[in-house]
């Protein structure tokens, strides 16, 4: 007999349960994918599920919803990591649909294409036949998600209904589902900003450079600050300033806010939001101030 | 990776009035949890409601929630300490309490119980600590909440204490604490009251950061539940989760249900890294010596410690589907570790009132988050343990397979007994005890029956038989359980096999004949015992199973509770310890070295000595009897 204490570390409970999930969904659903944006959450996803089969490839594709509203480092990066994974690439367009008649475009200076996003991630997923859909969404990141299930069943309509949730018990998960209706699989659910900012630096995961510390032309507006991209449109008086930034979520570059940060190393950032007072979301998030229940409304919709 | 102890799981309970919302409220904000921008949009909110910080708020979730002032479902909270992570599962305190609790508990380390020093105890801190219990929640805290509105009162205070932990002597509670708190203000919640100079303990967050939860896995029975076959190549990889014991590479396993033998050859972790051992619960794969027929809803476990084989189970359940009820003969889907099979439920043994603890025998079905004991038959058979033993193989769901709901949980017991002859002289003769000695009952003699019923006594009674080769450490055990059960108020005697042959049996030899004789007559004097309503504790070698079965069908035929416990100490432990010096005697025709023993079929329970010092030992018994028909504080 050894002696160790057979402890796991924090982070390792957490890459143990959540390779478990991915290995289940792969164990019992014929057509899974999984959402990768290039934002930090899906990086850290893909990257536990790459672990999780290995030697053997990824045995199932990525899906990103494009809303061509995109950072160019995120895509560039994107490509980058999916050719050297050796992973099958799915692209949905938001513009697509909007050119279908599907979505309509929004107007008007906080117009932004992210709730449009839900409209083609519901198609994409009818489209492929699609029965899971793994996405990196964390139970910390807002209230409504707090309240989300690991396997989260949605009917034909791609709807949540937080009322008729399955319960979840220890670590068996309840993935049936009939033809037509899928289920929304978080593999982090249980882990926090912080933890997936530790395990980047532990495994030396690569991120678009975004996420780290950079000079960058930048608009002040309602308390945040937004990239002065050529998606933006400037409000009278708003004049771009250059600063020192860094990301803290990536998604579309109209609502995304940057905060200001000489963090220019995993090991930087970890310090960083170790002392940080405000959660991600409050910082960066332009279109969770809509409403109270933004993300629940949202999700009610089929958002993920 | 960087070292930080073991996340803290925590399970919340108590009723949204005594105060839950704002206690966890409280933990995130003393605990400097909050974030700036929730904490402004908590003050905001408060100032909405005419309210000061109203940190109840902090946990609301859902628009309906915030709306209606309901609490919907569990919601998972994330803080950390310097010291520890924590998750919390906020459980509501409203209608679907059974089944919020139930599910916030399944993964939980520890039970957060609240009760309002005004109020007391109240059938929901009862219901909770019960639920806890039942799921096997290693660690309570009970917070005895708005002291300050009792005056911060010592007196209050033990009295609370006093009847919480009298109720929960009677559960398999290992681990009991309880603070005094006011969680409106934050006395003992993060900070040590001033208020409270007569409370010793810690404050509730430190109690949090110092709970040491290693020991609550099982380490010893490695169990591997096949997940995923991974191919690539030449590589052929079985990945699952570890939910039992340490593995090493080298190591010899069989594959259940087929039996198949093997050894690993190697054991990898995610990502490729090679590992010489894997305990529970990592996620690894595993390279097998041989070309084995194992695939998904296999197990593999070490050959000399396997697990319970069958198609035919015992199983506690909690009914969770509104629009169904279980009833016998239903059919659902089980799901038990990576098992998928199709099961139907052959019995409703009782419904269990968690309110009361009363068993309800009449009962016909179970209803929305309602408890009961069931028996259930499986297509395929599930390779598991108890789950007092191991919750990761002793746990189990139910789906509807129209509906695809999650309609129940399950705890397994253990095998189904199998049914019971229609008569004694059907019992298949398989020992040398049942062709001797004959006993006869003269035609004369009539039963005569008592004037008191059972339901009218004090209290009711149960024989606990304890089982095992000579020093297997059965009276010990015994002596703890005894002692366990009368500290609890519960009216229990000591029968132990030494001491009877000075009396009673002093007539008896050691012959198969007599042994068998000595077993029928304790059996008889436990039956009196349980009908008298004190729980007879056997402590006996009893080394034929035809024997022990016999004294069984005898309680089960007057009604009376009989739990079998197998004290399973190796032949080898035994004579090691040996207190009598029976071994290093050489005594003739000891059982288990030069006679041979039978082990019971279908324990309720084994205890091996990896479960613990007697006193532990006692407490995983005084589990089994943890439903006691009658008897509880009102």
């Amino acid at each position: 007999m050894t002696t160790g204490t057979y402890e796991m570390t924090h982070l390792e409970a957490l890459e143990a349960e959540s390779v478990h999930i991915v290995r289940e969904v792969a164990a019992t659903f014929e057509r899974p994918v999984l959402l990768f944006s290039g934002g930090k959450d899906s990086v850290v996803m893909l990257h536990l599920a790459v672990k999780a089969f290995s030697p053997a490839p990824l045995p199932f594709g990525v899906l990103h919803v494009d809303t061509g509203h995109n950072f160019d480092e995120v895509i560039a990066f994107r490509d980058e990591t999916v050719q050297r994974l050796g992973v099958r690439l799915i692209v949905g367009k938001v513009q697509d649909d909007i050119d279908s008649g599907a979505a309509v475009e929004e107007h008007g200076p906080a117009a932004s294409r992210n709730r449009l996003q839900t409209t083609t991630l519901l198609r994409t997923i009818a489209e492929h036949r699609f029965d899971a859909v793994f996405g990196g969404a964390r139970r910390d990141e807002e209230k409504a998600r707090a309240k989300e299930r690991v396997f989260s069943f949605r009917d034909r309509f791609g709807q949540w209904d937080p009322r008729g949730q399955r319960p979840e018990l220890w670590n068996l998960y309840n993935g049936r589902h009939r033809p037509g209706e899928h289920i929304r699989v978080f593999p982090l659910s249980n882990w926090t900003e912080l933890d997936i900012w530790r395990y980047i630096r532990d495994e030396g995961i690569a991120l678009p450079s975004l996420y780290y510390a950079h000079r960058r032309p930048v608009v002040a507006r309602d308390g945040m600050l937004l990239a002065h991209t050529r998606f933006l449109t400037l409000l009278d008086g708003e004049e771009p300033a250059e600063a020192t930034v860094r990301f803290r979520t990536v998604g579309d570059a109209t609502c995304t806010g940057c905060v200001t940060s000489t963090a220019a190393t995993p090991d930087d950032v970890v310090a960083e939001i170790a002392a940080s007072r405000i959660t991600e979301r409050g910082a960066t998030r332009a279109d969770d101030r809509i409403s109270a229940a933004g993300m629940e409304d949202r999700k009610r919709e089929g958002y993920f | 990776m960087s070292r930080a102890p073991r996340t803290l799981r925590i399970a919340t309970a108590g009723s949204v009035d005594d105060g839950k919302s704002t206690l966890v409220g409280r933990l995130l904000y003393d605990s400097k949890s909050t974030f700036t921008d929730q904490l402004a949009a908590v003050e905001q909110a408060s100032r909405d409601r005419g309210e000061e910080l109203n940190l109840a708020l902090l946990t609301d979730g859902l628009r309906a929630e915030r709306e209606q002032g309901i609490t919907i479902d569990v919601a998972y909270r994330y803080f950390a300490t310097p010291k520890r992570s924590f998750v919390v599962a906020d459980t509501p305190g409203h209608v679907q309490y059974t089944r919020n609790m139930v599910t916030g508990a399944s993964n939980a380390d520890l039970a957060l119980i609240l009760v309002d020093a005004e109020k007391g105890l109240t059938e929901q801190s009862r219901r909770h600590a019960f639920l806890a219990s039942l799921l096997g929640v290693p660690h309570v805290v009970l917070c005895v909440n708005k002291m300050d509105l009792v005056g911060f009162s010592a007196e209050r205070f033990d009295e609370i204490s006093a009847d919480f932990e009298r109720f929960a002597a009677r559960l398999d509670v290992h681990d009991l604490s309880v603070i005094p708190v006011a969680a409106l203000h934050g006395d003992n919640v993060v900070h040590r009251s001033v208020n409270m100079p007569w409370y010793e303990g810690l404050p509730l967050l430190h109690h949090l950061e110092q709970v040491h939860v290693a020991s609550d896995r099982n380490l010893i029975d490695v169990r591997f539940p096949v997940q995923y076959v991974i191919r690539s190549g030449d590589f052929r990889g079985y990945s699952g989760t570890l939910g039992g014991g340490v593995m090493r590479a080298g190591d010899e396993v069989v594959a259940l249900p087929s039996g198949f033998a093997t050894t690993v050859r190697a054991i990898w972790a995610p990502g490729g890294i090679r590992l010489e051992e894997a305990f529970a619960p990592q996620a690894v794969t595993l390279e097998l010596a041989d070309d084995l027929d194992v695939g998904r809803g296999d197990l593999l476990c070490r050959p000399g410690n396997r697990p319970h084989v069958g198609s035919d189970l015992d199983a506690m359940l909690c009914w969770f589907a509104e629009r169904s009820a279980l009833t016998v003969g239903g059919r659902y889907v089980l799901r038990h570790t990576t098992l998928q099979t199709r099961a139907q439920v052959s019995a409703l043994e009782y419904r269990l009132d968690v309110n009361t603890l009363h068993r309800d025998p009449a009962a016909t079905d179970l209803r929305l988050n309602q408890i009961g004991r069931v028996r259930l038959h499986t297509q395929q058979p599930l390779a598991f343990d108890p789950y007092r033993r191991n919750r990761a193989t002793g746990g189990f769901i139910l789906v509807d397979e129209v509906t695809n709901e999650t309609v129940a949980a399950g705890m397994l017991t253990g095998p189904a007994a199998p049914p019971l002859p229609a008569s004694s002289a059907a019992v298949p003769a398989r020992s040398p005890s049942v062709t001797s000695p004959t006993v006869t009952t003269s035609p004369a003699v009539t039963w005569h029956a008592s004037g008191v019923t059972r339901a009218e006594r004090e209290s009711r009674g149960a024989t606990v038989w304890l089982t095992g080769l000579p020093a297997s450490g059965k009276s010990s055990v015994a002596v703890e359980l005894e002692r366990r059960l009368v500290a609890a108020g519960r009216p229990a005697y000591l029968l132990d096999g030494d001491n009877l042959r000075h009396g009673l049996c002093a007539d008896l030899g050691f012959t198969p004949a007599d042994r068998a004789e000595n077993v029928r007559r304790v059996g008889e004097v436990a039956r009196l015992f349980a009908d008298a309503g004190t729980v007879a504790v056997v402590s006996l070698v009893s080394p034929y199973r035809a024997d022990r079965d016999a004294v069984r069908a005898g309680h089960r035929a007057a009604g009376l509770p009989f739990v079998e416990v197998f004290v399973d100490t190796p032949v080898d432990v035994c004579a090691a310890r040996d207190p009598k010096g029976l071994y290093a005697r050489g005594e003739p025709g000891l059982t288990g070295v030069d006679a041979p023993y039978e082990p019971p079929e279908s324990p309720d329970l084994v205890l091996r000595p990896s479960d613990g010092d007697p006193t532990t030992m006692a407490a995983l018994v005084a589990a089994l009897l943890v439903t006691p028909p009658s008897g509880l504080p009102e």
